[in-house]
């Protein structure tokens, strides 16, 4: 899996919990968590998507990789299976 | 007999649109099942029956005007022997209308302030298909409640039929103009007069107190960090999770801080149904309960919370989550808040405040060393409990989360 079909991925995931995701007006290099105005549960369910969507464990330790649109890109990148 | 009203689904409810039906006339009814959804100034409903039996006949059609709370939206046969169950707590309050049913009888005289209750179907702006529920995208039932389009006339385009946010916004184009949509800034606002409704009722009629502990976290964070490590990410718990489970149980040894205010006098509940105060995108914010927290484990109760808030943010709270709450716990921690002192929602009796997690300078035997510390707050109903019961459930709350592993 490229990067670009894990972003296309992830933003499916982040959509998934805020609905409200114009992925257009995303700077992917800005806090996920201060544009998507998401709090600790949002975060969470967020984690759990991705980990299901992608197949992977993300321990708490790495949860400051999935700062960034950008960071978690490159997160699942080195982890994703397939 | 018995009418299905339009329910009260909290203090700050006077009216509610029509959404959808998910049964047709003919269909049986289970107690507690989702019948109807309704639209609040807040947000869109799942509607439960509280008896069961037969959909016998539906009276309003979705999409339609803004009705007062209890005007009968349809007639349930009752089963024999069934009756209705315990009505949602607004129901008895003294600013409420009705309960969600109740046997048929003439409106009572207080409902409606505007016009009397519908006796025969109103007119649709769309037909309503009624049946089966068809799976619905959550953005798709949103973007439905605010233009408007009733969801049993959408044909779903998506997998298995389901209905997409383009389908709904294409019925909306394509449906006669008598159904005005509500634009975005029709609804905020909306929301916040229903917010100040509440709150003014709130400041107006309840004599607050307020009380605050600061709570040594360093026991509980660190029996979490443990837990957690050993746990996949679809179990893992967060600290608000042990928070509410704490603020819960410590309302088994002050149960008068648990109830409402009702006829003039405290009414103590015998479950524990924790409201969750959740900010929406975009503003405003409801507070669903968690039905009997201080019974579940914390591996349940993470999952509830999660649903929960995922659920009032994509519009999808049920009924009874809306007007069971016996008390309502809040935290503004996520944004740095270290105190909050709420508002109580009437007529619950207390709120209880979560502010951040900090670290702070504490004193251990004579030694100052760094802890982490939440302060913890109480809001309470000075007709129904004095300062000291108060102060005995913060100090409740403080010595259960010593003993994270007993939560």
């Amino acid at each position: 899996m490229n990067k670009e079909e894990i972003r296309t991925k992830a933003l499916g995931v982040l959509a998934a919990v805020v609905p409200e995701l114009e992925p257009a007006e995303l700077a992917p290099d800005k806090s996920l968590r201060d544009q998507l105005d998401i709090d600790s549960v949002d975060f969470l369910n967020i984690v759990v998507g991705l980990a299901k969507t992608f197949g992977v464990d993300i321990p708490e330790t790495d949860y400051r990789h999935l700062y960034t649109l950008d960071s978690l890109v490159a997160y699942l990148a080195g982890r994703a299976k397939g | 007999m018995t009418d299905f009203l339009m329910p009260k689904l909290g203090a700050d409810m006077t009216r509610g649109r029509l959404v959808e039906w998910l049964k047709k006339p003919g269909e049986r009814i289970a107690r507690g099942e989702v019948i109807a959804v309704v639209e609040t100034d807040k947000a869109n409903v799942d509607v439960e029956s509280w008896v069961a039996g037969t959909l016998e006949k539906i009276l309003v059609e979705p999409g339609g005007d803004w009705l007062p709370v209890g005007t009968p939206l349809a007639v349930i046969a009752a089963e024999a022997g069934a009756e209705a169950g315990a009505p949602p707590a607004f129901a008895a309050a003294p600013a409420a209308a009705a309960p969600v049913t109740v046997p048929r009888q003439p409106p009572p005289p207080d409902v409606a302030p505007g016009a009397p209750p519908p006796r025969a179907p109103l007119p649709a702006a769309a037909p309503a298909a009624g049946g089966e529920r068809v799976p619905v995208s959550p953005i798709a039932r949103k973007r439905a409640g605010e233009l408007g389009v009733d969801l049993a006339s959408v044909r779903g385009t998506g997998p298995g039929g389901r209905i997409t946010l383009e389908d709904v916004e294409r019925a909306a184009r394509e449906r006669p103009a008598a159904a005005p949509a509500a634009p975005a800034a029709d609804k905020r606002q909306r929301m916040r007069d229903a917010i100040a409704a509440a709150m003014a009722r709130s400041k107006r009629e309840i004599p607050h107190y307020y009380l605050g502990t600061t709570i040594d976290m360093s026991r509980a964070l660190a029996w979490l960090a443990t837990a957690n490590a050993k746990l996949p990410v679809t179990e893992r718990l967060l600290a608000g999770v042990l928070l509410v489970k704490a603020a819960a149980l410590a309302l088994r040894e002050v149960p008068e801080l648990n109830g409402f205010w009702i006829d003039g006098r405290a009414q103590a509940s015998a479950s524990i149904h924790a409201g969750i105060a959740i900010s929406l995108r975009g503003g405003g914010l409801v507070a669903p309960a968690i039905h009997d927290a201080d019974k579940l484990t914390l591996a349940a109760l993470s999952q509830r919370l999660t649903d929960l808030v995922a659920r009032a943010r994509a519009g999808s709270l049920k009924s009874s989550e809306m007007t069971d709450p016996t008390g309502t716990i809040t935290s503004l921690g996520e944004r740095g808040v270290e105190a909050v002192y709420g508002v109580i929602y009437p007529p619950q009796l207390a709120l209880v405040g979560f502010g951040k997690i900090v670290e702070r300078p504490w004193a251990v035997d004579g030694t100052v060393v760094v802890r982490p510390v939440v302060t913890a707050t109480l809001s309470g109903d000075h007709r129904a409990t004095d300062g000291h019961r108060g102060a005995l459930y913060l100090d409740a709350v403080a010595r259960l989360l010593q003993e994270p592993e007993k939560l």
